[in-house]
């Protein structure tokens, strides 16, 4: 089945077995999305990528396409939410972008940028999250983590090594990895594994490398992540 | 090496298949009484399982410990009914006479005690498991043998027999809880219709799923029968989490034949020869029992190969326990919790229908709908869609709990009005009744002429009578606890936003609420049903959506601000720094409440 | 037709480094054209020591002290505009990297046995203020109205904001002038 679907009263063509986020990017129009990432099948968490289709609310990057589709993906209400949802994950971990080497290039801080995300609204809940700077080349500084699991998928899929796992549940839920001593320098990760760049955030940090570009000069320092993101693409 | 020894026994049982890797952590903690890093490691090596996710799966359910806990783990059922019978106190009691502190090990080792969601003992509460097995109507004097028995180190199978005692409680018979089924007679008929016959019986009968979606069961089997793919399976939801519910375990004790009866005649319908039971680790107690119907039925050829000498009909079921997690109610959360993963639930489409357990076109159905298609096939799709209203046909069995003089269970026909049953069960003076569990309704007083039934107020199965005594406002707060500590944490809204509304629901109890932050809870509760990955999510604001409607003076009243007020004690937060230095003078305090600075 | 009144803009920094001042002064030539516009009352740049009613108050650096508690309620009672400027002020920044810490360690740490400083105890002059066992941004303490985020905010992100705000827009920051960092 191909057909056409509006996004934003926007008519968009897709092809057999396209999720409304992918055939939207094809034709050039950006959701946005945290966990979803070209390469992987869609994660569906972050739900960043919410959109609302006759008049309920679902995850574009897990939803295939159906003909005469109506699609909202930009008023106001899904904005806000995504807003919500942004303000949610800055007040669950400790995102303090001033002393971040990721700042700039980071993708949480960009889709805060892109929703005019000022503040975090709610209380921030400040927890407890020692780094692991153990492995020579990598360091692991688990504050920032948003559960992507693009790190879990990537070393798991495609480096087949299953170095990291989610352990704990709801709140709780936290990054292991694959070592009952729980240090990275004792698995076999290396930072040419796709895991060690695959991050989004500033969990999964290459040592030695965090300002050979300065502040100011980063990927989202200047141009949205909606055309960033396009852009890479094509 | 004792670790490794019993690793490898309780692999070995298991054939060291990596599906039944919760089965194994739940039988090598049985041995251990914890999960030992080494023990993760064992177990990942023998299963040739990457260790972090062994570590994953261990961490995801709540009876689970990766830390050391006592020889006796007693955990206190702590849904809202159980508070209401004074479980706070009792449990308060038996940590001072044990010495120990509520979520600590005692020093030497012997007991821990804390709190654990709902344990569907709530007609026969206050409960509490210990070492996973239940123990109901908790009053002092019970409290006080435990505490002995517990000093006296006596092994858990001395402990006096009446103490784990369950009533049934049946209050109110229908045709489900009636009539004789003798094990194989529902087959029998069944397999006499042949396929298409019975189906179309099954259609008539208007069966909706009993788990709470409502979904048609007659459709549901279709499409697993039609979908593509030899190794169908049957899967028996018996993970009882909602609180306040507990009519399936008055099934599965009472009728367990009927409920294995229903899922052989799913098997038979659409083709499957693996049949699972996902029995919650709270209803350990079951196990043994049903273990033994299953190998009854297996003598007298009710299960195996050729069910009632029918060539190709080959069929049996295994059963496997939970080990606290509610969201495994969740079908495809259970499907991964049988798989041996964290209970995460699925993306769907697609359904389990077409690619459920390992892939395979599964069935999925909850303890009543099977006992009730049992009954069906008896007698006849008809006689059944007597009872009951249009498009909500048959009978429900509910579990009432609460402030009533009899709760138990009780069967009623669909359209049953809420009034009818309050005065059935004995409730007087009734404020508000909670239909559905946590995730349902909460009823004010000028709704209880509202009917029982898919059309109006749906129901797993939980009843809960609050009378005129009760806050409103500390039900919700129950709930909203409870959804906070069952989140699997998979998506963004519902792993924070439910700890942000348990926030703001803590910042109002403790006197600190303020106007706006209601506006607040209002927002979390609209992204929480709009943008949650599951169920669990979305309903979880269902409390203090209707509380917050009907009964708002309980929020009102609690507001110490009509604008904005700090989540905490101000003077409270200069505490650790008076003790540093020793400081008492005014300087070294601060007003809570706003000060008059104009 | 007479001159528009002048609005009155108080500013403070609570626990902040005076980055974000600093950053006020970098609209540089501009501050003439501000000057035109509002008048300063309590501020570093007045001296002034308490808030007379004003129409806009700038909140930099987050709350660690019994002090900054006074000082944040006593804006937010005579501010009709309370904002919450850069980083600390909106989450704790720096600061609030203490917040998994417990504070009697970190004083010990500081007073006690720190080289240089061993066997002297944890001041008690009534004169300090008292600190917090958390740091928190300011909208946990007060309501606050307008966030201008970035460490520090930049001369223009400042202008661009206060702009808006003078001018009786709602205050919204174009791309490139959003920073966190």
């Amino acid at each position: 089945m191909s057909g056409q679907f509006l996004l934003d009263g926007q008519a968009v063509p897709f092809d057999d077995g396209q999720t409304i986020l992918e055939a939207a990017r094809a034709a050039g129009h950006y959701i946005p999305h945290l966990c979803w990432h070209p390469d992987f099948p869609p994660h569906g968490s972050c739900k960043l990528c919410i959109v609302k289709v006759g008049g309920r609310h679902v995850s574009s990057c897990a939803l295939q396409a159906a003909d005469g589709m109506e699609v909202d993906s930009s008023s106001a209400e899904i904005r806000g939410e995504r807003r919500t949802l942004l303000q949610m994950l800055f007040v669950e971990g400790n995102h303090f972008c001033p002393s971040c080497e990721k700042s700039g290039n980071c993708e949480l801080q960009a889709q805060a940028y892109e929703h005019e995300m000022m503040s975090a609204r709610f209380a921030y809940l400040f927890p407890l999250r020692p780094v692991d700077a153990s492995h020579p080349d990598i360091l692991l500084d688990f504050n920032r983590c948003i559960f992507c699991e693009l790190c879990v998928r990537a070393s798991r899929d495609v480096d087949g090594k299953s170095v990291f796992a989610l352990t704990n549940r709801g709140i709780h839920k936290h990054l292991v990895v694959n070592a009952e001593s729980g240090r990275l320098a004792d698995t076999d990760f290396s930072v040419d594994d796709l895991a060690a760049n695959i991050c989004p955030v500033g969990v999964i940090l290459k040592k030695r490398s965090g300002f050979k570009v300065p502040i100011g000069e980063r990927k989202y320092d200047a141009q949205p992540i909606s055309r960033v993101s396009l852009e890479d693409e094509s | 090496m004792e670790v490794a020894k019993t690793v490898r026994k309780v692999v070995a049982r298991h054939a060291g298949v990596t599906t039944r890797l919760l089965q194994i952590l739940i039988e090598v903690q049985d041995e251990l009484s914890w999960l030992p890093p080494a023990a993760l490691s064992c177990i990942a090596q023998a299963l040739k399982l990457p260790r972090a996710r062994v570590d994953g799966v261990a961490g995801f359910y709540s009876l689970l410990y990766r830390r050391p806990v006592g020889c006796y783990r007693i955990l206190f059922s702590d849904n809202i009914t159980d508070r209401m019978l004074g479980a706070p106190a009792l449990m308060q009691a038996l940590c001072t006479a044990l010495w120990v502190e509520r979520g600590k090990v005692s020093e030497d080792g012997l007991v821990s005690i804390d709190t654990t969601s709902c344990t569907g003992l709530c007609d026969q509460g206050p409960a509490l498991l210990v070492n996973g097995l239940a123990i109901g109507r908790l009053d002092a004097a019970r409290i006080d043998t435990i505490a002995g028995l517990v000093r006296g180190r006596t092994p858990l199978a001395d402990w006096p027999r009446e103490l784990f005692q369950i009533d049934d409680n049946i209050r109110r018979r229908g045709p489900l809880l009636d009539t004789e089924v003798p094990p194989g007679a529902a087959l029998a008929a069944a397999l006499k219709l042949g396929r298409e016959g019975w189906l179309a019986e099954l259609r008539a009968s208007g069966l909706r799923g009993r788990g709470g979606a409502g979904f048609a069961t007659a459709r549901k089997w279709d499409a697993c029968r039609a979908a593509p793919g030899a190794e169908k399976v049957v899967v028996c939801n018996a993970d009882e989490g909602e609180p306040g519910t507990f009519k399936d375990r008055v099934l599965l004790t009472r009728f367990a034949d009927r409920v294995f009866e229903g899922m052989t005649l799913a098997a038979w319908t659409i083709g499957a020869r693996l049949g699972l039971m996902y029995l919650r680790g709270e209803y350990r107690h079951l196990l043994r029992p049903l273990h033994e119907v299953l190998a009854r039925r297996r003598a007298v050829g009710l299960l195996g190969a050729g069910i009632l000498g029918e060539a190709g009909f080959d069929f049996d079921i295994d059963i496997h326990l939970g080990a606290g997690a509610y969201v495994c109610g969740e079908e495809t959360a259970l499907l991964e919790s049988l798989e041996g993963k964290r209970g995460t639930p699925r993306i769907r489409p697609p359904f389990p229908v077409t690619q459920g357990y390992l892939g395979r076109p599964t069935v999925v159905n909850n303890v009543e709908t099977l006992a009730a298609v049992a009954l069906i096939a008896l007698r006849g799709g008809a006689d059944y869609a007597a009872r009951g209203t249009a498009s909500s046909s048959g009978t429900k069995l509910l579990s009432i709990s609460g402030d009533c003089a009899f709760p138990g269970v009780y069967e009623y026909p669909f359209g049953v009005t809420v009034a009818e049953v309050l005065a059935d069960c004995g409730a007087r003076d009734t404020h508000a009744v909670q239909v559905g569990g946590a995730s349902g309704v909460t009823l004010a007083g000028d709704e209880f002429g509202r009917r029982i039934g898919f059309e109006d107020v749906p129901s797993a199965g939980a009843f809960m009578v609050f009378n005129r005594s009760r806050d409103a406002f500390d039900i919700a707060h129950n709930f909203v606890d409870f959804f906070a500590h069952e989140s699997c944490g998979f998506c963004t809204p519902c792993r924070i936003g439910t700890v942000l509304l348990k926030g703001y629901m803590d910042k109002l109890a403790s006197g600190y609420g303020a106007k706006v932050d209601l506006a607040d809870i209002e927002w979390l509760e609209r992204l929480l049903k709009n943008a949650s990955h599951c169920g669990l999510g979305s309903s979880a604001p269902n409390a203090v959506v209707d509380t917050l409607l009907k009964f708002r003076p309980a929020y009102e009243r609690r507001l110490q601000s009509l604008e904005f007020e700090p989540a905490f004690d101000l003077d409270q937060a200069l505490a650790r720094a008076r003790q540093m230095t020793g400081r008492d003078d005014p300087g070294a305090h601060l007003e809570t409440l706003r000060e008059d600075t104009t | 037709m007479s001159a528009p009144r002048k609005l009155r803009v108080a500013t403070t920094s609570l626990a902040g480094c005076f980055g974000c001042h600093m950053s006020l002064l970098d609209i540089d030539e501009r501050l003439f054209d501000l000057i035109e516009r509002v008048e300063f009352d309590r501020s570093p740049l007045t001296d002034i020591k308490h808030c007379g009613l004003c129409d806009i108050g700038l909140i930099e650096g987050g709350v660690c002290n019994a002090e900054n508690v006074h000082v944040l309620r006593e804006f937010r009672a005579r501010c009709k505009t309370l904002v919450a400027v850069g980083a600390c002020a909106i989450n704790g920044g720096l600061p609030a990297q203490r917040n998994h810490l417990d504070l009697g360690d970190c004083l010990r740490q500081v007073y006690q046995y720190r080289d240089g400083v061993s066997g002297a105890g944890v001041p008690n002059d009534p004169e300090l203020p008292l600190l917090l066992d958390k740091v928190h941004p300011v909208h946990e303490l007060v309501r606050i109205d307008y966030f201008l985020p970035g460490c520090p905010p930049s001369g223009d992100a400042i202008w661009a904001f206060l702009s808006d705000l003078i001018a009786g827009r709602t205050p919204h920051l174009p791309v490139g002038l959003m920073h966190f960092d």
